[in-house]
């Protein structure tokens, strides 16, 4: 072989060498950039949620149209009709319109508006008789239209509002009567079909019973078995197996767990449907292999010096373990939890089973009422098919996301900051 | 009622710690009696006296009850042969139905003394279920009251206690498991003596919508025909191999370039990075996936021309390979480290180039650890649930075209479950049974996978 012969091979193995080399790097960029346009595309489609519209209204609040006086009590008031006042408002916006077009002027605002202006009222009884503005919801399709979430120059017959309602829009643009505030209700509501007023409140506490219920039964059960399988177990047949058992069970597809919840929690032992208590049961199950496995990490991590430094001064194993080992593993112990618990937080597909999809539209306040949770609520959202129910699914993942992101960043704080390393 | 029983129990057990542990502390100031073990331990050993008896009876009686009061009052049902055992469930639940004030629609006027006795029968049951709780506690706190003023050795008992209590919280891990085949096994053993398994197995036609069409027109045999679960076991791999597809090369790559290449500095941000691919919870993949993945690949293949459906396999298989990258490249960089430096440096001293060791050298040596990596990471794609019920539709299409939909077997699981569902109907028993091949092929593949791990790891450490 020559000289050139030599450089030439050379060469093509360095070119192999830079080929090979920019594959690895272009597929890290590729990967990281799938992130970027997931998390782009959700914060772009969500953000909006976070603010909503309404119409300052002058309501004219007339005792005899109500059907209440000064003296009603507030049972009263609840119970009277709001809606003729409403309606009046509503079409002295454009007087004097054929009766067609009277439907869409009612339609401007959301169905919850006669209980806002309800609402309104018992704030401030002095309105009595007397003309008010009021601050009230829009419709969802006036609402998407003020976000720029929909284009208004498609044709009338194929978008969900009309050339009137538009204008009318624009005429309330103009006397600058439209305003956006920040969405307080989409935090706190429970889920309803209107999507102006539904909001995440009722998954929040149902995510938040059932990741209770599911931290209450997984981490104690997962860090004792930790410890019994670290520090106890003896060398035999049981051991093995059931740590052949932990580590397929956190491989086991999470569905399954939900098959199990349906066939044992509900179809056996008759545990209420829907309810947090059996989502976070079944959760537990799935997350206990999850929390044993960095558990038993950390436990490892503890140098044996520790324990034979315990035992030399008389104390027992248990106290060894319990006083010693224990504690020191704490940190390593408390991440994986939070991190089992993220990942139990982000889970659908069990709760999906086990009946926690119903629509439920009062907030849960013990964890035996049936609930939604946040993934499920992204999940019953997403299969809606109003355009306002895409940005609220967006915004209840950019809820969800920031939840799993500040739970994960505390573990990792836990445990850069109290891990103690050891060599 | 249980949970104020339970908080109860708990409230004893502790007052039981203080006061074992302040008399043996009076005691020994008293008497200057030397006792065996520390104060603490006599506390701990009345409150597990006091505690542990009593959450076993509770625990046990809570799972009978409603079995006993099942059985007492089905009693006079039981006679009539014309009942069976679905009707006599049916029966049971609507009688507690009327008794908890829940039934809807005209309550069945028979039926309404039996709600008045399992009414009776709760109150009955409940108090003996107190009364037995209560004279439980006092007997066994008496007795080990007894005992610690005999100066027992109270921490050896403690310890032996604790110990029981870790192993069965071990334990419940093979009861998952077990509880998890049961149940699937239970369920599909009836679904099986419906449809035969070979149909099971090799029918093609899936649509168990029609299961429920059993008017005088429909044959039976219909109803055995429509259990044909190849499509899904079909749509299954294919979406799983789709995701491969797009997991493997770019996880690998990244993999060997995260162990070989990059600097610690870019590696402690690109691997954690990374690594959120996998956080980040299937419903959202799953959203994205329908809402822009679907579309956007329908838009492009209307402008070149092809006839894409907004819920594609393709689409689905995309996200989810997306999702299985970092389980991909963790587990491929970790077993690239774990290949001995000795390997390396010595294939550096022949004049290999980088990439000629990795290739050549170091892939050969972890190929093994890969191998596992990728069986982990397809099991991860075949459980996979939320990507494809969002985005790989629900039709049954045995096909080979990408951008149609299809559908797997977690998708019909949840599909057929979603909602109100009566067991005892072979469409529910079919989820079970699509639960069961899950399980089991999930459980294959990851017994082989851990195994090629482990061997791995063994054989280098």
């Amino acid at each position: 072989m020559n000289n050139k012969a030599k450089e030439i091979l050379l060469k093509k193995r360095y070119r192999a060498e830079k080929r090979f080399r920019f594959f690895g790097i272009s597929s890290i960029i590729l990967a990281l950039s799938f992130l970027c346009i997931l998390l782009v595309n959700i914060f772009t489609n969500g953000l909006s949620a976070f603010s909503r519209t309404e119409i300052l209204l002058k309501v004219n609040f007339n005792e005899k149209k109500i059907g209440i006086n000064i003296n009603s009590t507030d049972k009263e008031i609840k119970q009277a009709n709001f809606d003729e006042i409403l309606q009046e408002a509503l079409l002295n916006l454009a007087p004097n319109v054929p009766e067609l077009k009277q439907a869409e002027l009612i339609d401007l605002v959301s169905i919850d508006a006669t209980i806002e202006l309800k609402k309104f009222y018992l704030k401030n009884k002095d309105v009595l008789n007397k003309t008010s503005e009021v601050a009230l919801t829009l419709s969802d399709d006036i609402d998407q239209v003020h976000k720029g979430n929909f284009p208004r120059d498609i044709p009338e017959d194929r978008r969900r509002f009309s050339d009137f309602q538009l204008k009318i829009y624009d005429e309330q643009i103009a006397q600058k009567k439209i305003i956006s505030e920040f969405n307080w209700p989409f935090l706190f509501n429970a889920d309803s079909r209107e999507p102006e007023i539904a909001g995440v409140g009722a998954s929040l506490m149902g995510s938040f019973f059932t990741l209770i219920v599911c931290l209450l039964l997984s981490f104690p059960l997962g860090i004792l078995a930790a410890i019994y399988l670290e520090e106890f177990a003896p060398k035999n047949k049981i051991t093995e197996i059931i740590e052949v058992n932990v580590n397929n069970l956190a491989a086991v597809p999470s569905i399954v767990f939900g098959l199990l919840g349906l066939g044992v929690f509900l179809n056996y032992f008759y545990l209420p449907r829907s309810t947090p208590l059996v989502g976070g049961l079944v959760l537990a199950l799935m997350t206990l292999p999850r929390i044993i496995i960095p558990c038993r990490a950390a436990l490892k991590a503890v140098p044996p010096s520790i324990r034979e430094g315990a035992l030399a001064l008389g104390a027992s194993k248990v106290q060894t373990v319990m006083h010693n080992v224990v504690p020191l593993a704490m940190p390593g112990t408390l991440s994986g939890t939070i991190i089992g618990l993220s990942q139990a937080l982000g889970e659908t597909a069990p709760l999906l089973l086990i009946g926690m999809v119903a629509f439920i539209n009062v907030v849960p306040s013990t964890p035996f009422d049936p609930s939604a949770v946040l993934p499920v609520q992204v999940y019953l959202w997403s299969e809606s098919a109003e355009r306002g129910f895409v940005e609220k699914t967006s915004a209840t993942i950019i809820i969800l996301i920031f939840f799993l992101a500040f739970m994960n960043s505390f573990a990792i704080y836990l445990r850069n900051k109290f891990e103690k390393r050891w060599s | 009622m249980n949970i104020v029983l339970l908080s109860l129990i708990v409230i004893f057990s502790l007052s039981c710690y203080f006061f074992g542990k302040s008399k043996i502390l009076k005691q020994t100031k008293i008497s200057k009696k030397k006792f065996h073990s520390l104060p603490e331990y006599y506390g701990y050993y009345l409150a597990a006296w006091c505690g542990l008896p009593a959450l076993i009876i509770l625990f046990f009686w809570s799972l009978s009850e409603l079995y006993i009061v099942k059985i007492l009052i089905l009693s006079d049902f039981r006679t009539d042969p014309a009942i069976d055992n679905n009707k006599l469930n049916l029966i049971f639940s609507q009688i507690k139905a009327i008794a908890e004030n829940k039934f809807t629609g005209n309550i069945p006027q028979n039926l309404i003394p039996y709600a008045e006795r399992f009414l009776s029968l709760n109150k009955i049951l409940e108090l003996s279920k107190l009364a037995i709780i209560f004279s439980a506690i006092i007997f066994s706190l008496s007795f080990a009251y007894s005992q610690i003023l005999k100066n027992i050795k109270a921490r050896e008992s403690v310890e032996k206690v604790i110990r029981v209590v870790m192993f069965l919280c071990a334990a419940i891990a093979v009861f998952t498991t077990l509880g998890i085949v049961l149940s699937l096994l239970f369920e599909s053993i009836k679904f099986f003596t419906a449809v035969s398994i070979f149909d099971f197995i090799t029918g093609t036609n899936w649509a168990p919508g029609r299961a429920f069409v059993r008017d005088a027109s429909v044959q039976t045999t219909d109803v055995e025909n429509v259990f044909g679960a190849v499509p899904l076991f079909w749509g299954t791999f294919f979406i799983a191999m789709i995701a491969m597809c797009v997991a493997v090369p770019i996880g690998l790559f990244s993999g060997i370039y995260m162990a070989e290449y990059a600097s610690s500095k870019i590696r402690k941000i690109a691997k954690p990075l990374i690594e959120v691919l996998a956080g980040i919870p299937t419903v959202v993949y799953g959203f994205f996936a329908a809402l822009t993945v679907g579309p956007f690949f329908r838009t492009i293949g209307e402008g070149v021309g092809l006839n894409v459906s907004s819920e594609s396999a393709l689409a689905a298989g995309m996200v989810m390979g997306v999702m299985i990258i970092p389980y991909v490249s963790s587990l491929t960089d970790d077993v690239i480290n774990a290949v001995p430096r000795s390997l390396r440096e010595g294939s550096y001293a022949m004049g290999a180039t980088k990439s000629e060791t990795i290739k050549k050298v170091i892939l050969p040596a972890a190929l093994p650890g890969v191998v596992g990596a990728v069986l982990l990471a397809i099991s991860r794609a075949v459980g996979e649930t939320m990507i494809v019920v969002m985005a790989a539709g629900l039709g049954a299409n045995l096909t080979i075209n990408p951008l149609e939909a299809s559908t797997t077997i977690t998708t019909q699981i949840v599909t057929i479950l979603i909602g109100d569902q009566s067991f005892n109907n072979p469409k529910t028993q079919a989820a079970f049974a699509l639960g069961i091949t899950l399980f089991f092929f999930t459980l294959v593949i990851n017994v082989i996978a851990l195994n090629i791990v482990k061997k791995f790891r063994e054989k280098y450490e």
